[in-house]
């Protein structure tokens, strides 16, 4: 049986509330959203905290799709489900659905929450590869107030964020732009598997000139959330096989993964280019133009 | 810590450590030892409950987290000694076999059938792939889904999409009830 070492629970009824508990409790106590993957962790004794502060109250503060005109917000604690079923959303940024769809089962879809999924940093963590491809902006609130960070500065490696000590990630948004595509493609050994690699891909395009483009991998190494040189290799270009191919090469070089039960660090190399062709292929399909 | 929730209707209080997981709660504390306990890991699905009416896997909600909702186990599927239409499909159409997975998948069919009345085959296979069936008696379970919702599209006067009973019993009801007391 496995069980979690003990440790005080409280819940937190705000955002204020909950920030006010981690700054009063210092650096052993720790959130609690959907514990999909907080609950795992402890229950293998591979964290360690003295107080466990319950977010799930703040469901009805956090827990929210806004499509702006420029921007979309979603709430820290928007659960997968949500993300999954939410039509605005998906008008939008069709990526967040092919993504949702793949992550874990229904059931644990039920209470993993954005928030939790950003926060855990988990290098096979799908809906960071996703933020990181939309170019999203976390919002981070402490005792001090806001600070907005890139998904480039808020991922910073596995099992670790920018969030700071009496802070909280309450928000994250993207950029709503003209002319934008999205898609996601994930190999996975059976139903509700983690990823053995996974890529979300976004482009913007202005007639048949690719304004903008970003793509995050998953499961493939620490440092892919949005990879490096595929947007300055594609903006300004013309779609075609040709650079789908060389923005594949880039993936594949600029990730690091390892070789375990899921796979080959080769084969994981070689998915991740293949997948970076298909999910950018698709994409620009999308547009119907090109 | 002390915890109160309402499960399967009845409000229930409770002396635990925080630390307790709401599946050990439900069968240890209460003794509600009709949710079972597999995996340990969200993987096996065999530990679903509902919590405020979603399904959940509760070797990964701790009964704190469950303070102040509405749980609602297989216990609390059927409804005056009637079996609930689901727990009747599954047997109907041997949706069991050893049992173990069975009530995590009622639970999980149950909520499936409150938001989609009608689902499609693939529909049903869809809600259930977060839950394993160590007996691998799919098939069946899909058919005992199907069987439920085409037993309660019929009995609100609604149309179902698929033949209405089991494929395996294609006589239907009457019949399956005489198969039924031949079987206990
Ligand atoms: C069987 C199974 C399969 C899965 N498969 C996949 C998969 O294929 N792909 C995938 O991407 N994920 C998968 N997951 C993970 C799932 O999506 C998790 O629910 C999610 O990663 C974590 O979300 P949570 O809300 O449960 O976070 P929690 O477990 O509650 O928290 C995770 C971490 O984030 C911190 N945290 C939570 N919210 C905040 C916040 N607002 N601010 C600051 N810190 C916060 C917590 O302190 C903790 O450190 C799987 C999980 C399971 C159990
Ligand atoms: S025991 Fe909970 S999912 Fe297996
Ligand atoms: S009937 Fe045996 S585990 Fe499903």
């Amino acid at each position: 049986m496995q069980v979690p070492a003990p440790f005080e629970y409280e819940r937190a009824t705000s955002v204020d509330h909950a920030i006010g508990l981690l700054d009063r409790l210092g650096e052993s106590a720790r959130l609690v959203a959907g514990g999909h993957s907080l609950l795992p962790m402890m229950k293998l004794r591979l964290t360690d905290l003295e107080y466990l502060i319950d977010i799930n109250e703040l469901h009805g503060e956090l827990g929210y799709v806004r499509v702006e005109e420029e921007q979309v917000r979603i709430g820290a604690m928007t659960r997968h489900r949500e993300l999954l079923e939410s039509e605005e959303l998906h008008a939008v940024f069709p990526v967040f659905r092919e993504a949702e769809r793949v992550i874990a089962d229904p059931v644990v879809r039920n209470r993993g929450t954005l928030g939790g999924s950003l926060c855990q940093a988990d290098p096979s963590e799908d809906l960071s590869a996703v933020c990181g491809a939309l170019g999203a902006v976390c919002v981070i609130r402490g005792p001090e107030g806001e600070r907005l960070v890139t998904m480039d500065e808020f991922h910073r490696g596995p099992y670790e964020t920018a969030v700071g000590h009496g802070e909280m990630l309450v928000e994250v948004r993207f950029p709503l732009r003209a002319g934008g595509f999205s898609t996601f493609e994930k190999v996975e050994r059976r139903a509700g598997d983690w990823a053995v690699a996974s890529v979300a891909a976004a482009v913007w395009l202005d007639g048949d000139t690719i304004t903008d483009a970003g793509v995050g991998l998953a499961a493939v190494g620490p440092h892919t959330v949005r990879v490096d040189g595929i947007t300055e290799a594609l903006r300004g270009q013309r779609p075609s096989e040709e650079l789908y191919t060389r923005a594949g090469e880039i993936a594949a070089r600029s990730c690091d993964p390892a070789t375990d039960t899921r796979g080959s660090a080769e084969y994981k190399r070689h998915l991740a280019k293949e997948l970076t062709r298909r999910t950018l292929r698709r994409a620009v399909a999308r547009t119907g133009k090109v | 810590m002390r915890v109160t929730m309402t499960v399967n209707g009845e409000e229930v209080s409770r002396e635990i450590e925080s630390r307790l997981l709401l599946v050990h709660f439900v069968r240890d504390h209460l003794g509600l030892t009709g949710t079972h306990w597999g995996c340990d890991t969200s993987n096996c699905g065999t530990c679903v409950v509902w919590m405020d009416g979603e399904p959940v896997k509760s070797c990964t909600v701790l009964a704190a987290m469950a303070g102040g909702k509405e749980v609602r186990t297989v216990e609390g599927l059927a409804t005056d000694g009637e079996l609930d239409p689901v727990q009747q499909g599954f047997m109907e159409c041997h949706g069991l076999q050893c049992g173990f997975c069975t009530p995590g998948m009622m639970m999980t069919a149950r909520a499936l059938l409150d938001r989609n009345p009608d689902p499609t085959e693939d529909e049903v296979r869809e809600a259930i792939s977060g839950q394993i069936c160590r007996c691998t008696g799919y098939a069946t379970i899909v058919r005992s889904v199907r069987w439920a919702a085409e037993h309660e599209a019929a009995a609100n006067g609604t149309a179902g999409n698929g033949t209405a009973g089991c494929p395996a019993h294609p006589e239907g009801g009457a019949a399956a009830d005489g198969a039924k007391e031949e079987v206990r």
